[in-house]
């Protein structure tokens, strides 16, 4: 006799738990062939907001957390993720059934974790200076991150999109809250389950599903998110603008009605992580 | 062991009226025009919209001179001239590119005490700030970025920096000068074009320096100065051609344009307002907090975006503080900004002097202790005295609201947690003050205030090399250094 196979309820990463929306409603995902696969929680702003609780939480620890103790954690991630590799394939293939397109993607996302491992204790002595000033002053410029970093990622590319736009974020401490991919789901809900078994902090990373029209707003006007970073076209880009000026929040755009190489070098690196760090100038006196 | 201090407070030598000061007024020529055009691809030009409006001195309500009003058509054509002129200023080698720049430098500093005199007249900054501070950074500004220009591949590692266009660029009242010297040379060091509007009371020392950018043969159309009030900076704003806009201003106008912007592409950077605390511990060098609290707040009559609005006093020396700093206030010379002893000139314009007493009542209303010292105010112009609250608490408005004056708020604490508490109970994040002799705690302090320049046993300190900017509300992008080489160029 044929067993019947558990079928999943997906579900959000929030807090490093696994949640419903608070909303109770869902959408369904069809898979490549059209059948049924699963309900995906339609999140709703209370759980934009309850996401940004958790993430500030997870900021202060995280933040405080040594350079090279983020570059481990990060590289951690990638042990983790590699022996899983299978799954994350299979996910994406819900939806794109394209098994070399799929691997490939799994395996870049893999190399851009550890990329970004080796980041954390460098991009800090590139970006910061010791300033010549003219005056008896020792005068130095560091970065530190932003805080909260809002997140709205490509419908294309779950999850090697989703993790090359968190990565640069999380890399110099702040946390994110995301919105992932309407049309595909299923590759960032799982890469959530192996997020939230990982040594990252629960909240540091925060993984919503749902309809963009549903968040945006929120997210763009939210006064605890300090940055926001969306691939979205020019509809979207005014919308979180005009909604970030409120608290003059900073924002990136990728723009989603242009093609983007996910794979190409130029997604990621230095640049990148500049955008969620903030400046500090300290001076002090040279004296006796 | 040092003897142990009295508790007597420190002697007072009260001079009274027995040694007058006599006057002693700058008299360079200031070379002010009776009348100023726009200055428009290379030339003095007059406006189309044929308006003008009187530009008044601050230190005595005279009239300085009369400023042309730059309509829609007139910015127009800056940007027209800005456009014009990007092909060629973009592809000029850096270093072509920065020998313009040293030039201007020069040139600035060959006429460094005539602008300075027309800083002072038309602005009401003391001139002894005009000539020692605004001038020599001014110059120094463009000498810094000169040296840039042919080093673009070396501020961002693995990374080109690409000129953006032209840069629409919006710039206050309080140092005129200054702020226009940080906008223009990292946008022309980076081989952008230029369109931009001085504020509408200090417009004077802008059209002066256009002369110097004739002499220094700068290309025409590569800088555009135009003159007016609100809607000629909305004109800016707007405009299709601008490629990326800055701004230093109030939040107000800052959130104005970052809507404004919404979907436009333009990149922008803001350079806002603050409400910074200067933090004094119980261990500071008491003598050097006093004089940096008086600097911190009183430099350029308090119109200074990082100014140390909000003094935070640990408790155990609050009142040793107070007595310092009532008995320092009453030697501070407020005056004719032209006297070479004044040290607290004219503030800027009547709107902004209504602004401060409107605040500083609401403040006496909220319950707060008022004071001010005892100084004869000239008869005509813009003047207030130095002020000071105690007993304020951090929900007075005086606590969160920029005023941009001569006016300190005093707050205390217990603990290190609480001044960082209270200094970041703000939506502000511009700048902060830490007066301590221990050295872990100024590194703690520097890290966990939530602003972009902190001054340790020190304040109101700027250089070209430092980069100045905000977090919060105060604005995002960074003007100074590498990092503001940045905010004026694409990665490539």
């Amino acid at each position: 006799m044929n067993r019947l196979p558990i079928t999943k309820t997906p579900k959000c990463l929030v807090g490093g738990a696994f949640i419903r929306s608070e909303s109770g409603r869902v959408y369904p995902l069809q898979d490549s062939s059209g059948e049924f696969f699963a309900n995906i929680p339609l999140c709703t702003r209370k759980d934009l907001r309850n996401a940004v609780e958790a993430a500030a939480k997870a900021f202060s620890s995280w933040s405080a957390r040594s350079a090279y103790n983020r570059g481990q954690i990060l590289y951690r991630l990638a042990e983790m993720i590699e022996p899983r590799a299978e799954e994350l394939v299979r996910a994406i293939m819900t939806t794109q059934p394209d098994r070399p397109a799929a691997e490939s993607e799994v395996q870049t996302a893999i190399d851009r974790i550890v990329h970004y491992a080796g980041w954390t204790d460098k991009y800090g002595p590139l970006l910061g200076s010791v300033n010549p000033v003219a005056s008896s002053h020792f005068n130095f410029t560091v970065t530190e991150p932003m805080g909260i970093v809002g997140i709205i990622a490509p419908e294309e590319s779950s999850l090697l999109g989703l993790l090359s736009m968190i990565l640069p974020a999380i890399t110099s401490g702040n946390a994110v809250v995301a919105l992932t991919s309407h049309a595909r789901p299923y590759s960032s809900i799982l890469l959530g389950e192996m997020l939230a078994v990982s040594d990252l902090p629960a909240g540091v990373v925060n993984i919503l599903t749902g309809a963009r029209a549903d968040i945006l707003p929120t997210m763009a006007t939210h006064e605890h998110i300090r940055a926001v970073y969306a691939c979205v076209g020019k509809a979207g880009r005014t919308e979180i603008q005009k909604g970030c000026a409120e608290s003059v929040k900073r924002t990136v755009f990728l723009d989603e009605e242009k093609t983007i190489d996910w794979h190409s070098e130029s997604a990621q690196g230095l640049d990148k992580i500049r955008s969620f760090v903030e400046s500090k100038t300290v001076w002090h006196p040279i004296g006796n | 062991m040092p003897a142990k201090r009295p508790n007597n407070p420190a002697r007072e030598l009260l001079f009274g009226d027995l040694w007058e000061f006599d006057p002693a007024p700058e008299t360079a020529d200031p070379n002010i025009a009776p009348r100023y055009q726009l200055f428009i691809n290379g030339k003095f030009t007059a406006p189309k919209s044929k308006k003008y409006f009187d530009s008044i001195s601050p230190r005595n309500e005279a009239k300085v001179s009369e400023i042309a009003h730059a309509g829609d058509s007139d910015v127009n054509a800056a940007f027209e001239a800005a456009t014009a002129a990007f092909p060629k200023w973009s592809k000029t080698p850096g270093a072509e590119r920065g020998k313009y720049l040293y030039r201007i430098a020069r040139l600035l500093q060959d006429r460094a005490r005539e602008f300075a005199v027309a800083e002072t007249i038309d602005g009401g900054k003391p001139i002894r700030e005009s000539r020692d501070f605004d001038l020599p950074m001014s110059a120094a500004h463009f000498f810094y970025h000169a040296g840039w220009a042919d080093k673009l591949d070396c501020a961002m590692p693995g990374r080109r920096l690409e000129p953006l266009g032209v840069a629409g660029q919006i710039i206050p009242w309080n140092f005129p000068l200054l702020m226009m010297a940080w906008k223009i040379a990292p946008a022309l060091a980076t081989g952008n074009t230029v369109v931009i509007k001085p504020a509408e009371t200090t417009s004077v020392t802008a059209m002066k320096f256009a002369s110097i950018l004739q002499d220094a043969a700068l290309p025409p159309g590569v800088v555009n100065i135009v003159t007016g009030a609100r809607e000629t900076g909305a004109a800016i704003v707007g405009h299709p051609a601008a490629a990326k806009i800055a701004f230093t201003g109030s939040t107000a106008v800052g959130k104005w344009i970052q809507r404004e912007l919404a979907g436009s592409d333009k990149r922008l950077t803001l350079e806002l307002g603050g409400k910074a605390a200067n933090i004094v511990f119980e261990d500071a060098p008491i003598d050097q907090a006093v004089e940096g609290i008086v600097n911190g707040i009183f430099f350029n009559q308090g119109h200074v975006c990082c100014a140390g609005a909000r003094l935070l006093v640990q408790e155990s020396i609050a009142s040793e503080i107070l007595h310092k700093l009532k008995l320092r206030m009453r030697h501070l010379r407020v005056g004719d900004p032209l006297d070479k002893n004044t040290d607290i000139g004219a503030i800027n314009s009547l709107a902004q002097l209504q602004k401060i007493r409107d605040l500083v009542q609401g403040g006496i209303r909220q319950g707060a202790e008022i004071f001010q010292t005892e100084c004869r105010l000239p008869k005509k112009g813009f003047y207030f005295a130095p002020t000071l609250f105690s007993g304020v608490s951090s929900s007075h408005r005086i606590a969160q609201e920029e005023i941009f004056g001569p006016v300190l708020s005093i707050l205390t604490f217990r603990t290190p947690e609480e001044a960082i508490e209270k200094a970041n109970n703000t939506p502000y994040g511009l700048s902060a003050g830490v007066w301590t002799d221990k050295g872990s705690r100024i590194l703690k302090m520097s890290a966990e205030l939530k602003a972009g320049v902190v001054w340790a046993n020190t304040y109101n300190k700027f250089d070209p090399a430092s980069p100045f900017g905000g977090f919060k509300e105060s604005g995002f992008g960074r003007e100074g250094g590498k990092q503001g080489l940045l905010d004026y160029a694409k990665l490539a």
